[in-house]
């Protein structure tokens, strides 16, 4: 045992609301853990007959070219988001649900999505990537071609500007889970061409400072990015959590600008346009341009900020009784890596940092966890992320004195979840 | 001999110096194979095609082609953003929009949505000339085309912070 204060029972509370050391969830302490983690169960477990289930008694089934999860999982699906139903069903969007994920990699079918003009169905053997403008080769390359380009591997997240929009807008806290509530994030790994190098390849001359990024879908979404952006770490994806890119995610390739506001991360890309000064696209113009509390407006916002929320437990979830749980959130930065996170169970009263799940990956999902012992009471949960250059995560009101009362862009607030004595966990602000 | 070893050394220097770091299979593409959606209106000007329009002819098109989604006199939708302003969406084109040419660009590569890149480049001014002329912006008489559009002055241009050339990737 290497309990260092004995508060009550032999547990350490580093911060008010039961919240417990993240030493414990230290391997060196797994001896006390399950010491706990007894002390607040009751062993009660009537003995019983062996139960001996049907599967143990018959031959399972064959092997498959493609796996699905279990059936029973089924219900485990996107939330789905249309604002205009049929008037403009191409408008659609899906979040993740992460209150029912673990871990940092979203499952590429539970991928969030945001469609401004629906999924095309890309026919593969005909999709081409142009790189024109100003560069000294206008050049065209096939998938077949870009399969023995050098590729590169690397896990970021990607976020909808417009993730969690209810909690920026509504008058009252929506009570929804995290995928209506912050469902239109997600993390992968994607593999593809390093830009720089079919960019290198295509020769940008001196006087292109800007590449308009095109998709092949309906509406041919554009967007105006920095050369910097794309020669730095921009990746033509084609892989996905090692599969090719899901027709949802762009198949059969996709820009990657780490860190930049989803709508950038154009898919389904068939055009690199080197310009000397950006288009002034409808998405840079109207759609992803943020008013400011004042008046005036910010453009160019491409990095998204640090952010975290709790997803065990979280609104929607029924605690199970009191006693010992596991807190659970994910906390990402478009700036980098995550520095900390801080996780109150008083509503802001006092903060105990967390255990980040290593390793932390610059512009990814991060997982955190401490352990909490809850005594049944009302009280209420949240997490506070700093990120490794010191930007810290917002409350909602100093979020929303920043901007005009309509914008619900680049909304980072901390997102407090209220227990309540009954053990429902409800969205709410502070 | 000495010259075929220096011509076999050049191409070598020149294959690694310009493809350094890939295998080099991107293929020629010519002008006449990229087409419009490829590239971006600028707000110079600069790709605007020939033709033009009026906000009268853009009104019968608006009438046939674009009521469904955004209403009858374009600020009750249901679609956001509205074509002219309402108080629920208050980034609508005249009243946020910095370019003009963005409007020309976006309606013939996108609109209407469920049939895009449909309407003739006339058509797309005449629509352009609609709606600016309803948001109060040209005169109901003024033709769009590649001339006039890009000098219509948006009342909101110099309004926004450019936060990429003020922090870069600095969040805002």
């Amino acid at each position: 045992m290497t309990q260092i204060t004995s508060d009550s029972g032999g547990l350490e509370f580093v911060a008010g609301g039961g919240l417990l050391s993240r030493r414990l969830l230290l391997k060196s302490t797994l001896v006390g853990t399950g010491a706990i983690a007894a002390s607040l169960t009751a062993p009660t477990r009537a003995a019983a007959e062996a139960d001996i289930p049907e599967w143990v008694t018959v031959s399972g089934e064959r092997a498959r070219g493609y796996g699905m999860p279990a059936e029973s999982e089924a219900q485990i699906q996107r939330a789905i988001i249309e604002p205009w139903q049929d008037v403009a069903a191409a408008f659609s969007l899906s979040g993740t649900p992460h209150h029912r994920l673990r871990g940092t990699i979203t499952p590429s079918g539970l991928h969030f999505e945001v469609h401004h003009g629906g999924r095309p169905d890309v026919d593969p053997a005909r999709h081409r990537l142009m790189i024109h403008g100003l560069v000294d080769y206008p050049l065209k390359f096939d998938l077949n071609a870009l399969e023995r380009y050098p590729m590169v591997t690397a896990t970021h997240f990607l976020e909808c500007a417009g993730n969690s929009l209810f909690n920026a807008i509504m008058p009252e806290p929506m009570q929804a889970g995290c995928d209506m509530l912050h469902g239109l994030l997600s993390n992968s790994e994607w593999t593809g061409v390093p830009l720089s190098v079919l960019m290198d390849e295509a020769g940008v001359n001196p006087e292109g400072k800007w590449v308009v990024a095109v998709g092949s879908d309906g509406p041919a979404l554009a967007r105006s990015i920095p050369i910097e952006k794309i020669m730095e770490d921009g990746i033509l994806a084609l892989y996905q959590n090692g599969e090719r890119i899901r027709p949802e995610q762009g198949y059969p390739m996709r820009l990657l600008l780490p860190g930049f506001e989803g709508n950038m991360n154009v898919k389904w890309l068939t055009s690199l346009w080197v310009t000397d000064a950006p288009a002034y696209t409808k998405h840079e113009s109207g759609e992803y341009t943020e008013i400011l509390a004042d008046g005036s407006s910010v453009k160019f916002t491409f990095a998204l900020g640090v952010k975290s929320f709790i997803t065990h437990p979280s609104a929607t979830m029924t605690m199970t009784g009191p006693g010992f749980y596991e807190i659970s959130g994910l906390a990402w930065s478009g700036a980098g890596r995550v520095d900390r996170v801080e996780v109150s169970a008083d509503g802001g009263q006092s903060w105990a940092e967390a255990a980040l799940e290593g390793p932390v990956r610059s512009r990814a999902l991060t997982r955190f966890r401490l352990p909490w012992r809850w005594d049944g009471s009302p009280l209420v949960l949240m997490s506070r992320a700093t990120d490794e250059t010191g930007a810290v995560q917002p409350a909602r009101s100093e979020w929303k004195a920043r901007y005009h009362p309509s914008n619900f862009l680049h909304y980072n607030a901390i997102q407090p979840w209220q227990i309540t004595a009954e053990g429902a966990v409800q969205n709410v602000y502070i | 001999m000495s010259t075929f070893k220096f011509a076999v050394g050049l191409t070598f220097l020149f294959a690694t110096a310009v493809h350094a770091e890939g295998p080099g299979l991107g293929q020629p593409v010519s002008a006449n194979e990229i087409p419009f959606y490829a590239t971006y209106v600028m707000p110079d000007g600069r790709g605007l095609p020939e033709g033009g329009g009026t906000a009268a002819e853009g009104a019968e098109i608006y009438a046939a082609q674009c009521t469904s989604c955004h209403g009858e006199t374009g600020t009750e939708g249901p679609v956001m953003p509205p074509v002219w302003p309402n108080e629920l969406w208050p980034k609508s084109v005249g009243k946020h929009w910095p370019y003009a040419t963005t409007l020309f660009d976006y309606i013939r590569r996108a609109m209407p949505l469920n049939d895009p890149k449909s309407l003739s480049d006339d058509e797309v001014y005449a629509l352009a000339a609609f709606i600016l002329a309803r948001n109060g912006i040209i005169d109901e008489g003024l033709a769009m085309t590649a001339k006039t559009l890009p000098t219509v002055e948006m009342p909101n241009r110099d309004n926004f912070i450019d936060v990429w050339a003020t922090q870069g990737e600095k969040p805002w």
